[in-house]
């Protein structure tokens, strides 16, 4: 495999987790009604923000690319052992945070559906462990971004440093 | 909430029997049996109203009021100052009064429609409330889970969960939902920033039914208006008497089915055109099931999975061939 190849790749790899993740967080606040409250839905572009079966359907369309994403990213990391990258703490730690809100994601996809009943407290326990998990996924990846904490490392890297 | 659990768990014994000892005594509470039924095996159940009874006492207004008032809410005043200023105060508080229309003092009212049938003008009648959807979009889109349904039909808003954003009314096809300011939990959150009081609505008086009794509207009313049983026992009563009058169903397939079934000697579409709708006075319009787009966007969902997976091994065969050709064949 090219280096550019792969460099296209992750670029392309990141550039729609970016936009995945941007959509999901708008349209998952937007499930709450603030937008229209401050402000925010009056913006030019952003009135679809105070529309609750427009964010619920946009949710659901990037949870769907979420979930594809993830599918490429984890198989195509199983496939492509040539390729010199390891996960680090911070790779790790987004991914169970991740693998958290898909599940409870999941879990509150299902139980829309007509004819599905969950006990009431197991639905307001995932409305809140999925609402916290986003926040805390949220403020680690500001977090991540300003310290230059990636998801992977290549130790042909660390060892190139090491001799420069 | 387990409250409502343990309650709905004893009415299943005090319906029945409730339920069967009415059946033996009066020949028209048979449904109230075949409702505890329906009950005991976890199937919804629904109400018939045949609006071509409905005199307009308004009994079933008052019997609601009478059954509900010590849900109604007790707003503390002077209500928490909230931002920004855009944020309504809905206070329903000194209009307790009201009956002609929804408040959250008064969650069935007597909806009127002049029309004129074959050159006669009649006035058809119809006592409205919330519908109690089989995939109700209050409950499901409520983001806090302070909108429960139960397996008998029932939709209810927990008053002591509810921030009062007002979501369920924007998301219901009827905006049944009503707001009342300076009432419940957000009262010790943010008061000024988040919520803005609790919503109501009819819940069906599950606390009646909890006890194998039926609604208030439903018992009260002298015209028997309204047949409460099984959903699929209902819908077969409401076709039978629709042809018997050569009338027309609503509620069977609005917003993909209700356990409101209303069965009228004149189409819907016209009784919509005479009634007063607006704020509090809901409509009779046809409406499209609210839920089926995310429902259908959430079976695409299941085919995200193997995109990604399609995704990752075609890129796999793409790199091994390329790989291949580059070591001329020869791995």
């Amino acid at each position: 495999m090219s280096s550019s190849n792969s460099g296209f790749n992750e670029r392309t790899v990141r550039f729609i987790y970016l936009l995945t993740f941007i959509f999901l967080v708008l349209s998952g606040f937007g499930q709450m009604p603030i937008f229209k409250r401050y402000y925010i839905a009056d913006i030019p572009g952003f009135g679809w923000l105070a529309q609750f079966y427009v964010t619920h359907a946009i949710h659901y369309i990037f949870a769907s690319v979420l979930i594809g994403l993830s599918c490429y990213v984890v198989l195509d990391h199983i496939l492509d052992r040539e390729k010199d990258r390891r996960i680090t703490k911070t790779g790790y730690a987004k991914s169970v945070m991740l693998i958290g809100l898909m599940g409870t994601g999941g879990f509150m996809v299902y139980k829309n559906i007509s004819g599905v009943f969950f006990p009431h407290n197991m639905i307001i326990a995932l409305d809140i462990v999925h609402l916290g998990l986003c926040m805390i996924l949220m403020f680690y990846s500001f977090y991540t971004v300003i310290a230059k904490k990636s998801w992977v490392r290549h130790p042909i890297n660390d060892i190139l440093q090491k001799m420069e | 909430m387990s409250d409502f659990k343990s309650k709905t768990s004893i009415s299943r014994r005090a319906f029945l029997k409730g339920g069967a000892a009415a059946a033996c005594a009066v020949a028209g509470t048979s449904s109230v049996a075949r409702a505890a039924a329906a009950l005991e095996k976890g199937e919804p159940i629904a109400t018939l109203l045949d609006i071509s009874r409905c005199v307009a006492c308004e009994e079933c207004v008052y019997a609601c009021r009478q059954s509900n008032a010590d849900k109604y809410p007790k707003p503390e005043k002077p209500f928490p100052v909230m931002y920004p200023s855009r944020v309504p105060v809905m206070d329903w508080s000194d209009k307790t009064d009201i009956v002609d229309r929804l408040t959250p003092y008064n969650w069935l009212y007597i909806q009127t429609a002049t029309v004129t049938v074959d050159g006669e003008e009649k006035e058809i009648n119809i006592p409205r409330r919330c519908m109690h959807c089989v995939n109700p979009p209050c409950v499901k889109l409520c983001p806090w889970g302070a909108a429960k349904q139960f397996k008998n039909g029932i939709s209810q808003i927990d008053s002591d969960i509810c921030l009062g954003g007002s979501k369920c009314k924007q998301a219901c096809p009827w905006k049944i939902p009503e707001r009342q300011t300076g009432v419940g939990l957000y009262l010790d959150i943010l008061p000024a920033f988040a919520g803005n009081g609790v919503m109501y609505k009819c819940d069906r008086c599950y606390q009646l039914i909890a006890e194998g009794k039926l609604p208030a509207c439903v018992d009260a009313c002298p015209e028997n208006v309204q047949t409460i049983g099984p959903r699929d026992e209902i819908i077969r009563k409401a076709h039978e008497l629709a042809e018997s009058m050569n009338g027309y169903i609503y509620g069977e397939i609005e917003n993909g089915g209700t356990n409101t079934i209303y069965v009228s000697p004149v189409p819907f579409d016209q009784l919509n055109k005479a009634v007063e709708k607006g704020n509090g006075k809901p409509h009779l319009d046809n409406v499209e099931d609210a839920m089926a787009t995310g429902n259908n966007l959430a079976r695409a969902m299941l085919l995200a999975p193997l995109a990604g997976v399609a995704a990752a091994f075609g890129r796999f065969y793409k790199i091994s061939r390329e790989k291949k050709s580059a070591s001329g064949g020869d791995l």
